[in-house]
């Protein structure tokens, strides 16, 4: 049964959502999750990759939502010259559609009620205060009151929107893209194959990511200036006729990922912003699992604590919290994604014929940025300090 | 009047539009998508940004626009 109040408000039930329901409930305090959809993991609009020291502080890896385990990157130029760089961690390609599963169960375990098919279409206000949410279940109108709501409501950050903030992503920062699910596909299952350039994705990249041994992610995102011009689908579609033209397609999805540091404001009075929802995705890689997690968990967290000590002035800790840990990286990350995203075709190709001379085993993601990033050395610079820090 | 147009059972509803839209003038649900007229600026950056070309800027209707403001 629903109660009619909940201390804190989670809307939307990806991997940022569930883990600050999680980190909030852990504390004792009351916690309800809206999810509008009719499952939580579902449908998966993601290309499931993720690095195993990233996820680790949140759940311990089963084999049941891991697909396949990476140790190389392989970058391809737009002549098509194949970079390898060994990987010095591990990464993973998941099953989210069980991952995110779990993470609601880890929730509920922690003692948050979750609510599917329930869509949240604006914040519920007495007295000029934000007092709550109001929501469609099953297609009846609801309403129910919290003390502190959570924004973990994905690329559409609308919550934000409802609570006054500007969350709409500019189109240059909004990665528009299309993935398939493919079969019978033979590449190497330990790999993740970039392809860049303006034949394949411009201001992107397309991706091959191999789950298990004969099936793959095959995915591409171009920043929306781009999609103006072609869409996503048409380059997709142009990839499938010249690589793989009768592969099996087991499923498809569009998505976008806001590729832009985090947001200005993420707290504004009783409302948070998480995950998507508030720009956390890593600009330059377009990842956003782990560093939803890391901004849900820090928020769940800072929540908790608010509702405990009766003070809600401590929500403005999240911010500088989430800053100093990721935000910050994230605004380096975003200069050199607009540096490298605009190289032409000919320079792509020239770092490449660079890179593969550098011997394999010497040869790493830093030594390429070097080499790319040569005539930029503040660049090079900023870049050293965060990933040495 | 508004430009934009829906093709018909086309939508995977990932929500790229709305995460686009000034106005926050596109109405998405789990299987169901609107745009509201009132708030639409027929700005189309929801048209270039729709990975897979469900949404389509009525460039013909514009004259009609232009008539009507007259
Ligand atoms: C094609 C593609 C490939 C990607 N590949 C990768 C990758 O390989 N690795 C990686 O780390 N990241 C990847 N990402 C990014 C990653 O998927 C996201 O960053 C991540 O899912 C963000 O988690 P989240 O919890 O913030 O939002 P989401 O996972 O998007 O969850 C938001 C939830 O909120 C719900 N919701 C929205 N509005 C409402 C409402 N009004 N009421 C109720 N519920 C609502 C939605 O239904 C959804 O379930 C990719 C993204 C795309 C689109
Ligand atoms: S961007 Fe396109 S596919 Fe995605 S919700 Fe909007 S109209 Fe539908
Ligand atoms: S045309 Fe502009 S204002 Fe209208 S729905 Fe699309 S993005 Fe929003």
């Amino acid at each position: 049964m629903l109660e009619k109040f909940y201390d804190v408000i989670v809307v939307g039930a990806g991997p940022a959502g569930t883990t600050a329901a999680r980190f909030a409930a852990e504390q004792g305090v009351s916690v309800l999750v809206l999810e509008k959809d009719r499952d939580v993991g579902y449908p998966v609009r993601c290309g499931e990759a993720v690095s195993k020291d990233g996820i680790e502080p949140f759940i311990q890896p089963d084999q049941k939502w891991i697909a396949s385990t990476i140790n190389s990157f392989i970058l391809i130029s737009p002549d098509e010259t194949e970079v390898k760089i060994n990987f010095s961690r591990t990464g993973y390609i998941l099953e989210r559609r069980i991952f995110d599963y779990e993470l609601g169960k880890l929730a509920a375990k922690a003692g948050a009620t979750i609510l599917t098919k329930a869509y949240v279409y604006d914040l519920l206000r007495e007295n000029g205060q934000i007092t709550g949410v109001k929501f469609e279940h099953n297609g009846e109108p609801k309403e129910v009151r919290g003390k502190i709501i959570i924004g973990a409501d994905g690329v559409e950050s609308r919550i934000g929107r409802f609570a006054g903030i500007k969350t709409h992503t500019k189109i240059s920062d909004m990665e528009c893209c299309v993935q398939f699910t493919v079969s019978n596909i033979n590449v190497n299952p330990n790999a993740c194959y970039f392809y860049f350039g303006t034949k394949f994705a411009p201001g992107g990249y397309l991706w091959i990511f191999p789950k298990g041994n004969d099936s793959a992610n095959i995915g591409l995102g171009i920043g929306g200036d781009k999609a103006k011009y072609r869409s996503p689908i048409s380059f997709m579609n142009s990839f499938f006729e010249n690589k793989f033209p009768n592969i099996p397609k087991l499923t498809m999805i569009s998505g976008g990922v806001p590729c832009s540091f985090t947001l200005e404001k993420i707290v504004k009075d009783n409302v948070m912003l998480v995950g998507d929802a508030a720009r956390q995705v890593n600009p330059l890689s377009g990842g956003g699992i782990t560093s939803g997690m890391i901004g849900g968990s820090i928020a769940g967290e800072v929540a908790g604590k608010a509702i405990k000590q009766n003070n809600l002035n401590l929500l403005h800790e999240y911010p500088k919290i989430w800053h100093q840990r990721v935000g910050k990286r994230h605004e380096i990350y975003y200069k050199i994604k607009n540096a490298i995203y605009n190289f032409s075709d000919e320079t792509l190709n020239s770092i490449a014929h660079s890179a593969i001379k550098i011997p394999e085993n010497e040869r790493t993601l830093l030594s390429i940025f070097k080499i790319a990033l040569y005539d930029k050395p503040s660049l090079i610079f900023e870049f050293a300090k965060i990933f040495f820090y | 009047m508004l430009l934009i147009e829906i093709k018909p059972n086309k939508c995977d509803f990932c929500g790229v539009c709305v995460g686009v839209c000034p106005e926050d003038a596109i109405e998405l649900k789990e299987a169901s998508i609107e745009i509201i007229e009132e708030r639409c600026t027929n700005c189309a950056k929801c048209v270039w940004c729709c990975p897979i070309e469900v949404l389509i800027f009525r460039k013909d209707k514009i004259q009609q626009l232009k008539a009507k403001a007259i």
